[in-house]
């Protein structure tokens, strides 16, 4: 059906660019939700208005696991109805054929953002999209709380899970008796693997997949993290966070029902809402460390970019609205109005910025600790790495099987994937 | 029910010039089908044979057209070690694929029991006479007529652990200590399944099983209670012979569905192994990871099962039709 209203769609604008040689007709997928769709609505206003192409925004899924079945297989099938895609962060390998090599179009902009970024992006050479925000998460915590119960910001889990369970337990004595210590994203979906990588990693334990594509997950100090974090499903953190995605820990923490909260930065602007319980009283801090050889705090890198299918009818005009949708005034707008993650280093200092979101001063730091998934390494297997990854410690959150043994298995099961090589 | 179907045609025309007339019909018939024939053929013959093309191949989403053909090493392919031991692959030697396929089949029954014995039950209470029937035979098919998209979200909201309103009535009433998590733990995900759609597809199977009680000449009713014959007798002497063909149709339609059950666990509870099925497995593989030709091999065996079971099904249906009392 949307098939055929895009065909339907694709055939008027044929025909209407006919009339006009210059304008053409363009379309951009995104998944964006709510205040996000009508932003990116505003953005390509603007954009029509100095260029005189038309946009029409394709919605889709806000889940990104629908998103990227939905773009394979048109791009598989070499559709030409959708000239802009907004892709995730560890899409570029996956998709890398289907997409236009934007380095030369945008030689000109691509010194300005972060260049562990645009590596990111870049899959044998060739640029295959171009940032439109990053995202790095944060421990999100109850300033008010903290202060009542005279703690400070906990730097390691250790102190998160005391902390945590000491104002919780003082909370529910009092008569709070919905309130939570901590709440993450711990669903058997991508977020997992994201909130996961982030305890191996701050516990010293690998990245999984190391850049030189050795599995490194089966390991002490990644079974001890995983383990730790199995303890808190039921004590400080709800039974049912096994099946919480972003917008469910969200929905626990605005309602002033939780301590602590990992999420991502769109979390903010929403947290400071007028319609939120929790406006005023929270901060950010980066990710606790973990204790062991090599702990740190870890933040896993997030984001999205824009990239121009080499499908598109009108691939010059496409390039344009890329670049765009990647340039620093869009990405301004983007982190004064949604708290996004600009990925030009210059936006984290300019002073209108800061001002609506005064947070993104630390958020640098934080973005400087971020871990990559090991999306580059593992190439097209990634997702299914991913998933492998996210079974194993789904099982062992909910019980089934200690870290160790399940790490194991997944090691194996890796192993297998990997064959001779990724 | 094939054999149903038929009986008219059969039994009709004897004399020559209305069999010269029905083959006339039939002629003419068959030329209207020529355009449903073409069009199956397009949107689901040509699909169907690719896929079991694909079945064989190595192709991958990001080059389908330079697929090459690999034979059945999709389906099982083996390798001697050196230690002499041998090692199987493919989905055949597969756990994941037969935990979905475990799945599929448990579903399938439970599901198809259940909405069985309630739409049984349902439409016994809407065949009998009583004011405002036909706006409560309207009423019950709500949860059929909704989306299963929708409904399969609205109900994973109803089961949040947090803000559903389950949980909530659940601790209100005092039938649970602490909230549920319905769709996360690996103990509840699949009632939860299972719940969802029984609640949606009961309506389905009253509507038919109902359509078949209403064949039922009431005199028989009659009779029977003239010779006093006890309710519970008459339902299972008269209604559920009576009721069996409609009731088979039913049945067979809720089983062909319910093995290729994908949109309710996609939406409901996508990643849990406990709830995987053979199309959700499937999907996964063709779309999700970079497993296109895995992920046609399961469609094929998908296809196999469903194909077996809809013979096998049809074949032992006949045999007691004709074993039974007609």
């Amino acid at each position: 059906m949307k098939m055929k209203l895009l065909l339907a769609g694709l055939l008027t604008s044929v025909t209407l660019v006919g009339g006009a040689a210059q304008a053409a007709e363009l379309s951009i997928v995104s998944g964006d939700t709510g205040s996000g769709l009508a932003f990116l609505r505003s953005q390509l206003d603007r954009f029509e208005a100095e260029t005189g192409h038309t946009v029409t925004v394709v919605p889709m899924p806000s889940s990104t696991t629908d998103q990227f079945g939905q773009y394979r297989l048109w791009l598989a099938a070499g559709n030409s109805d959708i000239d802009v895609y907004q892709t995730d962060v560890i899409w570029a390998p996956q998709l890398a054929d289907q997409f236009l090599d934007l380095s030369e179009a945008a030689a000109d902009v691509a010194g300005n953002h972060f260049p562990s970024i645009i590596e990111s992006q870049t899959v044998d050479g060739k640029l295959v999209a171009l940032p439109a925000f990053t995202d790095a998460p944060a421990l999100y915590y109850r300033t008010d709380l903290l202060e009542k119960h005279g703690k400070s910001v906990p730097k390691t889990w250790a102190e998160l899970e005391t902390t945590a369970m000491e104002i919780m337990e003082a909370e529910r004595a009092e008569g709070n008796s919905e309130i939570w210590g901590f709440v993450f994203q711990g669903n058997a979906y991508e977020g997992l693997t994201c909130d996961a990588l982030e305890w191996v990693m701050s516990n010293g334990g690998g990245q999984i997949v190391e850049p030189d594509g050795t599995i490194s997950i089966n390991n002490d100090q990644a079974a001890a993290a995983i383990d730790r974090a199995a303890g808190w499903v039921g004590t400080i953190a709800p039974e049912g966070v096994l099946a919480y995605m972003e917008e469910e820990s969200r929905g626990v923490w605005q309602l002033g029902n939780a301590v602590f909260m990992r999420n991502w930065p769109y979390a903010y602007a929403l947290s400071n809402g007028d319609d939120s319980a929790v406006k005023g009283k929270f901060d950010v801090a980066p990710l606790p460390a973990g204790d062991g050889e090599g702990a740190r705090s870890a933040a896993t890198l997030g984001g999205w970019n824009v990239a121009v299918s080499k499908y598109s009818p009108d691939p010059e005009a496409a390039i344009e609205l890329a670049k765009f949708l990647a340039s620093e005034e869009v990405q301004k707008e983007r982190a004064i109005q949604q708290s996004n993650l600009p990925t030009i280093p210059s936006l984290y200092e300019d002073a209108d910025v800061l001002e609506a979101s005064p947070f993104m001063e630390n958020w640098k730091a934080i973005f400087e600790q971020a871990v990559p998934r090991p999306s580059a390494p593992t190439k097209t297997d990634y997702n299914e790495v991913s998933s492998l990854f996210w079974s194993a410690v789904h099982d062992t959150l909910s019980g089934n099987g200690s870290a160790a043994e399940n790490l194991e298995i997944l090691e194996a099961d890796l192993q297998d994937l990997k064959g001779d090589a990724w | 029910m094939a054999t149903d179907a038929m009986a008219p045609a059969t039994t009709v025309a004897t004399p020559k010039s209305r069999s010269e007339l029905s083959q006339q019909r039939a002629r003419a018939a068959r030329w209207f089908l020529v355009p449903m024939l073409i069009a199956l053929s397009i949107v689901a013959g040509w699909p169907l044979l690719r896929s079991i093309w694909f079945s064989f191949t190595d192709a991958t989403l990001n080059d389908l057209y330079g697929a090459e053909w690999i034979g059945i090493g999709n389906y099982l392919r083996w390798q001697v070690l050196e230690s002499g031991t041998v090692r199987y692959r493919g989905v055949l030697a597969d756990p994941d694929w037969w935990n979905a396929v475990w799945n599929t089949v448990r579903f399938a029954f439970w599901s198809v029991l259940w909405e069985t014995v309630l739409g049984m039950i349902v439409a016994l209470v809407l065949n009998a006479e009583f004011r405002g029937r036909g706006i409560v035979r309207a009423a019950i098919l709500i949860p059929w007529a909704i989306p299963t998209i929708v409904s399969a979200r609205m109900w994973g909201w109803m089961l949040n652990d947090q803000f559903g309103i389950i949980n909530d009535l659940g601790m209100k009433l005092g039938l649970l200590s602490a909230p549920v998590a319905w769709t996360a733990s690996a103990d509840t995900a699949m009632t939860a399944v299972l719940i969802v759609d029984i609640w949606k597809t009961t309506p389905f199977m009253a509507l038919l099983i109902l359509a078949g009680l209403q064949m039922i000449p009431k005199d028989i009713y009659e009779a029977a209670n003239i010779d006093g014959v006890h309710p519970v007798k008459q339902f299972f002497k008269i209604t559920l012979p009576l009721v069996r063909p409609a009731l088979m149709v039913a049945i067979i339609f809720r089983v062909l569905d319910a093995l290729r059950i994908f949109d309710l666990i996609y939406v409901l509870t996508p990643n849990s192994r406990s709830t995987k099925t053979m199309s959700v497995l499937a999907q996964e593989n063709l779309f999700q990871f970079n497993n296109f030709a895995e992920g046609s091999t399961q469609s094929t065996l998908l296809f196999l099962i469903i194909a077996i079971f809809t013979i096998l099904y049809i074949w032992i249906g006949r045999v007691n039709f004709e074993g039974g009392d007609r």
